[in-house]
C-alpha cells in the first residue's frame, strides 16, 4: 500500500489501530491531544475525554484488567496528575496491553515547564520507548502493546513536540484482531493491600532486569556503524538532529529509552574513540553511561533547556560556530499570541484590570489574559491552582474576603480539578470568588467538549454538569452563585462587586461561547 | 540528491498549516522523502508561526538548520525579516504584501518593505489583492501564493494537483487550480519584466 504522510500523532494512533487497540481514553494537552482525536476516527474504537489524567490513567488500566488493548494519552505535565495510579499500575501489570502516552514538550511551546518524563520510567519501573520519525512513531506504537502483554507492564512511548507535530512518510500495517475480553479475578494482583503490593514488586523488579538483558537484543537498539573516531548515543528525535549534523558518525540509537541496554552500550563505547550522548533536557541516559564507568561528554557541552538543533549540536560538538547569515538590522518587534479580537474573556480581564484585584490564574487560553493591555493574572502554575492558591493566599494575609484573590479558571479546566478546590474552599471556610470562564469548549487545544459543555468525544449529547447545584452542594448560598453573559460588561462587572461585597465564597460563572466556535456555526449557517 | 528546505512563515490563523501540508504533499506524490515541522497551541492565537518543509532523497531533521532554506515564503512583512536569517545566501523570498499589527504594538513600524527591498537575497513580492483580483476570490489567496512558489521548486505540475485534490473541500478543486494557476502566471509577469 501507498505511504501516507503522517503526524508523529496521527502516527501513533495508527500504531494503536494496527494493534489491535480498541479503547483510546486520554485528557487534552499539547501536543498529545491529536492522538485520541485521531484514534476515535479507527473503527471499532471506543474512546473518551476523561475529566482529568488521573482517571484517564485509571479508566484505561480498568480497561486493560478486563482485556482491552488500551492507549491512554496525555502531556508530559498529565503525567504528574495520573502519576499516583501510575506506581502502582506498575504493580498490578495488565491483561490487554496497556500503553501510556507522555508527550512532552522540550522548549515549552505550550507548556508551564519542561520536565523530562523519562525520569518517570525510571521512577515508576515502566518501560520506555522513543520514536524519532512518524514511521517509528507507529512501529513503537505496535511494539509497545506487545511488550506491554509479553512482560505484563504498562509501557510508556514517549514523544516529544516536535516529533508530535512533525510530519513523515509511513507505510500502513496490518491491523492484529483484538484479544478476547473479560476480567480474570486475580486478588493477588489487582488488590494492591500491603501483604500482596510485597510479592508484586518483587516481580516488578525481576520484570525490569529481565527487560534491560533483553534490551541488548531488540532490534530497535541499533548500532549504525560509522565514522569509528566519533560515536553520538542518541533516542528520540535527537538522533535526526545529529544525523542531520554529523551524518557520517556512529551512532548507538536506543529505540528503548528506559531500561538501558548495557551490553550494547559498552560494545559501542569500544568502537569508537570519542562518545557523546545527545538528548533533550535531563542527562539521562549519560548518567546512566557514566555510571557504568564509561567515559562520554554529554552535558559539558549540550544545554539542559529548550530544544536542540542540528546547528545547536553541530557547533557544540565541533567547536565551531554555525555558518549563517546575519539578521537583517531592523528592529522586528515580537509578535506574542494574545486572546482572539471577540473573545469572551476579554470582557472578564478589562474588568479585573480596572479592579486591580490579585488574580490567581489557571491552565488555557486565558492564561494570555496575563499580557498586555490586560496584565490581570499573577499567577499560573497547574490545572485547579487558580481556586486553591487562592485559599493560601487568604490563609497567610489572615480574614476574609478582602483577603482572597479573584480565582480565574477555565471550564474546562475547572471540571479537571478546580472542583475539588471549591470543595476545599467551602470545607474550610474560606471566601474569596472563584469565577469560571465557560466558553463552551476546552479552546487552547483545539476545541474539545467536555463535562459542562453537554457532549462526548464521539459528538453524542450527555449530561451537562450544573454550576448551581454544584455550588449548592458546597454550601454556597443562592445569592453566592451567579451566571452572567461574559459579552456583557456592565453585567459582569455588577455581579463581580456584589459577589465581593458578600463576603462570602462566591461562585461566578461567566459564559460567552468561544469565537472560534462562534465564526464556525455562523459559517455552517450561511 | 540535495535536500530542498522551504519555510512558510505568517501569523496565526493565515492558514500556514493547510499551505505547507499542500506543499509537502506534493513533494510525497513526486515520490521523495519528505518531512514537515511545525508548532500547534498557544502561537496559533494571533503569535508568529511557522511551518518547515524539507525533501529530497532522504531526510533527517524535521525542522531546517538554519542559514540553509532554499525558499522564505511569509505571508506577513514583518515575518520576512524576522526569519530572513534561515534563508541560504542564495535563497529566494516570495512575500505576500500584507501587514498585520502585532498585538502589543500601536503602529505598524515604518521601512519594512525597504528593509525586505535591502535583503542579500532574491525578493518576489506578490500583491494579495492583484491575486484576489484575478481569482475572484478570497479563500483561495494562499493556493494562489502556491502557485507563485511553484515557479521556484522542481516538483511537477501532477505532484501539485494532486495535492492540491487531496487538500482542497469537496467541491472546491477547480476554484483552487485556477488560484494556483493565477498565481503562477503572475510569477512569470514578474520574472519578465
Amino acid at each position: 500500500m501507498d505511504k501516507m504522510l503522517l503526524s508523529g500523532n496521527e502516527a501513533i494512533a495508527l500504531g494503536a489501530h494496527e494493534a489491535g487497540a480498541t479503547v483510546g481514553v486520554g485528557y487534552p494537552g499539547t501536543p498529545s491531544t491529536e492522538i485520541l482525536e485521531n484514534f476515535k476516527l479507527h473503527p471499532g474504537s471506543r474512546c473518551e475525554w476523561s475529566i482529568n489524567e488521573k482517571v484517564a490513567l485509571e479508566v484505561g488500566l480498568g480497561a486493560s484488567l478486563a482485556g482491552a488493548r488500551t492507549l491512554v494519552t496525555m502531556k508530559h505535565v498529565g503525567i504528574n496528575v495520573a502519576a499516583d495510579p501510575l506506581f502502582t499500575a506498575s504493580y498490578t501489570g495488565v491483561k490487554g496491553g496497556l500503553v501510556i502516552i507522555t508527550a512532552d514538550d522540550p522548549g515549552m511551546h505550550s507548556s508551564q515547564n519542561e520536565q523530562d518524563n523519562r525520569n518517570y520510567a525510571k521512577a515508576a519501573k515502566i518501560p520506555m520507548l522513543e520514536p524519532a520519525d512518524s514511521q517509528e512513531a507507529k512501529d513503537f506504537t505496535k511494539l509497545a502493546f506487545e511488550l506491554s502483554e509479553r512482560y505484563d507492564t504498562p509501557v510508556f512511548l514517549r514523544t516529544t513536540t516536535r516529533l508530535s507535530h512533525s510530519m513523515g512518510l509511513v507505510a500502513p500495517g496490518q491491523t492484529a484482531t483484538p484479544p478476547p475480553v473479560g476480567f480474570d479475578k486475580d486478588k493477588k494482583k489487582y488488590v494492591m493491600l500491603p501483604g500482596h503490593a510485597r510479592a508484586r514488586h518483587e516481580l516488578v523488579e525481576r520484570r525490569m532486569a529481565a527487560l534491560s538483558k533483553d534490551a541488548d537484543h531488540m532490534a530497535v537498539n541499533a548500532i549504525e556503524k560509522g565514522d569509528p573516531k566519533l560515536g553520538f548515543i542518541v533516542s528520540g528525535v535527537a538522533y535526526q538532529y545529529v544525523k542531520e549534523a554529523f551524518p557520517k558518525a556512529s551512532f548507538l540509537k536506543l529505540g528503548m529509552a528506559y531500561p538501558f541496554p548495557d551490553g550494547k552500550i559498552r560494545e559501542f563505547r569500544s568502537m569508537v574513540e570519542e562518545a557523546y550522548v545527545i538528548e533533550e533536557l535531563d542527562p539521562f541516559i549519560e548518567e546512566h553511561v557514566k555510571a557504568m564507568g564509561l567515559k562520554v561528554h554529554g552535558k559539558d557541552v549540550i544545554p539542559l533547556t529548550g530544544e536542540l538543533s542540528p546547528e545547536l549540536i553541530h557547533a557544540a560538538v565541533s567547536g565551531e560556530p554555525w555558518a549563517c547569515p546575519p539578521a537583517p538590522a531592523f528592529p522586528v518587534p515580537p509578535r506574542p499570541p494574545a486572546l482572539c479580537p471577540g473573545c469572551p474573556h476579554r470582557t472578564v480581564f478589562g474588568i479585573l484590570k480596572d479592579l486591580g484585584a490579585l488574580v490567581t490564574g489557571d491552565i488555557g487560553c486565558y492564561t494570555l489574559g496575563v499580557l498586555p493591555p490586560f496584565s490581570a493574572i499573577d499567577t499560573c502554575v497547574d490545572m485547579g491552582a487558580s481556586v486553591s492558591m487562592a485559599q493560601g493566599v487568604e490563609l497567610a494575609l489572615g480574614g476574609g474576603a478582602a483577603n482572597s484573590p479573584i480565582a480565574v479558571i477555565g471550564d474546562s479546566t475547572f471540571a479537571h480539578s478546580g472542583i475539588s478546590g471549591l470543595f476545599n474552599a467551602a470545607y474550610n471556610k474560606r471566601n474569596g470568588l472563584i469565577i469560571v470562564l465557560d466558553n463552551g469548549t476546552t479552546a487552547m487545544t483545539g476545541m474539545q467538549p467536555n463535562p459542562f459543555t453537554g457532549q462526548t468525544i464521539a459528538e453524542e449529547p450527555t449530561v451537562v454538569i450544573d454550576y448551581v447545584k454544584l455550588g449548592e452542594a458546597a454550601g454556597l448560598a443562592p445569592g453566592n452563585i451567579r451566571i452572567v453573559d461574559a459579552y456583557k460588561k456592565e453585567e459582569v462587572e455588577t455581579a463581580i462587586k456584589e459577589l465581593r461585597a458578600t463576603g462570602k465564597l462566591s461562585l461566578l460563572v461567566a459564559k460567552g461561547l468561544c469565537v472560534i466556535l462562534r465564526r464556525k456555526s455562523h459559517g455552517k449557517k450561511n | 540528491m540535495k535536500v530542498t528546505n522551504i519555510l512558510m512563515v505568517g501569523v496565526g490563523g493565515q492558514g500556514i498549516i493547510l499551505s505547507s501540508n499542500i506543499m509537502s504533499r506534493a513533494a510525497m506524490h513526486e515520490g521523495l522523502d519528505v518531512k514537515k515541522s511545525e508548532i500547534h497551541g498557544m502561537s496559533q492565537r494571533g503569535g508568529s508561526v511557522f511551518s518547515h518543509i524539507r525533501y529530497g532523497a532522504k531526510v533527517w531533521s524535521p525542522v531546517i538548520p538554519r542559514g540553509q532554506a532554499d525558499v522564505l515564503l511569509a505571508l506577513e512583512e514583518l515575518e520576512v525579516l524576522r526569519w530572513a536569517n534561515h534563508l541560504a545566501p542564495d535563497g529566494q523570498v516570495i512575500y505576500l504584501k500584507n501587514q498585520m499589527l502585532p498585538s502589543n504594538v500601536e503602529v505598524y513600524p515604518e521601512g519594512v518593505e525597504a528593509a525586505i527591498a535591502k535583503l542579500p537575497h532574491h525578493v518576489l513580492a506578490l500583491d494579495p489583492e492583484e491575486l484576489v483580483a484575478k481569482t475572484q476570490n478570497k479563500k483561495t489567496l494562499n493556493v494562489a501564493v502556491l502557485g507563485a512558489l511553484s515557479r521556484f521548486v522542481a516538483l511537477q505540475d501532477s505532484s501539485w494537483r494532486a495535492a492540491i485534490e487531496d487538500s482542497a473541500p469537496a467541491g472546491t478543486f477547480e476554484l483552487n487550480i485556477t488560484a494556483f494557476e493565477a498565481g503562477k502566471a503572475l510569477t512569470r509577469q514578474e520574472e519578465s519584466k
